[in-house]
């Protein structure tokens, strides 16, 4: 078929039921959200970037959940790494998951992955990446720019040049389309 | 006047207002010039196109860099908190800033105590801000994807990202989308939802869906949701009712679209050159010339 569609789900969002013994670390914006997480998950702790409660909700934001009993040692890495929180709160209520469904469409020669607002469309053959669309945070139109024209290999990863819940969101598209079209 | 908000993906880019003419695949503000390629300087590429084609002043830009850090965007507000009051601006359109619900709200309130309250659109960020602050119904135009539609339709979802996953980004499901959107009061007065078929709705209902010319890789480019506002923008300054202005719009850009003979890694730049020969077709009743093939 020429336009296939096909949803497949994140391995890494799971349910959210971890109340009363998982705290979430606020940053003052999500870049920080993302460089704590590269840190936290590279030194082997179990964090997930979640969405933040309403009472501490401003904007574009993502917070980072993690296990309570370990929030002195992750607290020292953060500092030593120079990412401090702004606030660490326990988790009283259930969180918001991020969007976890990929939509696939197949244009022939193209490979187009949506994840939540975000899409990236691939040259299969050369693995160049010819266009991204979708998303309304101003980080857009600048992971556009650098991203594409070059392929799914040399290209920036966005989560290391972009700021905002849309450039994660891209993140998670250029994750699946580099394991779409890379592994075949 | 056309007021056109919103950033330019540079960290530098200083905080200008003025008119912006289009030369060749870059935009102008005062000494400055910005390539389009999508986000704002897209939209206002179109709209100046249409603005051209029609003998309208051209749009009046604030522009402001930001590469999702957030502070060219607060700068931004901040400015428009100051010196909206005094602006008489009949149209503006909101687009790719930061969300911020502190700041939107502010904006608004500044916006109320202009002399003549403008026809307000907004898209990208700003739109996220407007849902997030509950004030969607101040607005009289919307210009959502699917994706951000079944935003709208989640009254919980602080941003497209956390939409939850039984409000599903389907286009079958865009009437019933639209509907629960309205019922939490979480959408304009109208609504023009671009996808491979643009539903224009208000509370009322759909009004009119437009699906051809239909170009499939006309979704993978980067900026065709751009043009489709800044078309429309530049139609309700003109003088259009909202609801005709987003009915033309869509026309036009899906066969500005189409006489691109797009592909996936077709680039919106391509896509604008011809919005003059499809505002031709649509508001003079030129001969269907789109059916032309491609190949």
């Amino acid at each position: 078929m020429f336009f296939k569609k096909k949803e497949s789900r994140s391995p890494a969002v799971k349910e959210n039921k971890k109340v009363g013994i998982r705290g979430i670390l606020v940053f003052e914006n999500t870049s920080e959200v993302i460089r704590a997480e590269n840190l936290l998950k590279s030194k082997g702790w179990k964090i997930r970037v979640m969405g933040p409660p309403p009472e501490i909700r401003s904007g574009c934001d993502l917070v980072i959940e993690f296990p309570l009993i370990e929030e002195l040692s992750i607290l020292r890495a953060l500092k030593e790494a120079d990412v401090p929180p702004l606030q660490v709160v326990p988790v009283n209520s259930p969180l918001l998951l991020p969007v976890d469904i990929f939509h696939h469409r197949d244009f022939g020669r193209y490979l187009m992955v949506r994840a939540a607002n975000m899409k990236l469309t691939v040259d299969k053959e050369t693995q160049l990446i010819v266009n991204v669309s979708g998303g309304g945070c101003p980080d857009v139109p600048y992971l556009a720019r650098e991203m594409v024209g070059k392929t799914l290999t040399d290209a920036p990863a966005p989560r290391e040049i972009g700021h905002t819940l849309c450039g994660y969101a891209l993140q998670l598209a250029y994750e699946e389309a580099k394991r779409k079209c890379l592994q075949s | 006047m056309l007021a056109v908000i919103g950033t330019i993906p540079e960290e530098d880019f200083p905080l200008v207002e003025g008119k912006v003419i289009l030369e060749k695949d870059s935009i102008r503000i005062g000494e400055r010039q910005v390539p389009v390629s999508r986000g704002t300087p897209a939209l206002l590429a179109a709209a100046i196109k249409v603005c051209e084609v029609l003998n309208l002043p051209l749009p009046y830009g604030y522009l402001i860099g930001d590469i999702g850090m957030g502070r060219g965007s607060r700068r931004l507000y901040e400015y428009l908190v100051k010196n909206l009051p005094s602006n008489s601006s009949a149209v503006i359109t909101f687009h790719y800033l930061q969300p911020d619900v502190d700041l939107h709200n502010k904006v608004l309130f500044a916006v109320e105590e202009m002399a003549s309250r403008p026809i307000l659109i907004a898209d990208a960020g700003f739109m996220y801000a407007a849902k997030m602050s509950g004030e969607s119904e101040a607005y009289d135009l919307f210009t959502p994807d699917a994706g951000e539609l079944a935003f709208l339709a989640d009254e919980e979802a602080p941003h497209p990202f956390y939409t939850r996953g039984f409000i599903l980004h389907d286009e079958m499901r865009i009437p019933d989308l639209i509907t629960r959107a309205y019922d939490y009061n979480n959408a304009a007065r109208y609504l023009l939802v671009k996808g491979s078929r643009d539903h224009i709705a208000s509370r009322q209902g759909v009004h009119a869906v437009i699906d051809s010319p239909a170009d499939e890789a006309m979704e993978a480019i980067g900026g065709t949701g751009d043009t489709l506002t800044g078309i429309v923008s530049a139609l309700i300054f003109s003088g259009l009712e909202v609801l005709d202005a987003a009915v033309l719009g869509a026309r036009i850009n899906r066969i500005a679209g189409h006489y691109a003979c797009p592909t996936p890694a077709s680039q919106v730049s391509d896509v604008i050159a011809h919005i003059p020969e499809a505002m031709e077709e649509v508001l003079e009743g030129k001969k269907k010339r789109y059916e032309k093939s491609c190949l």
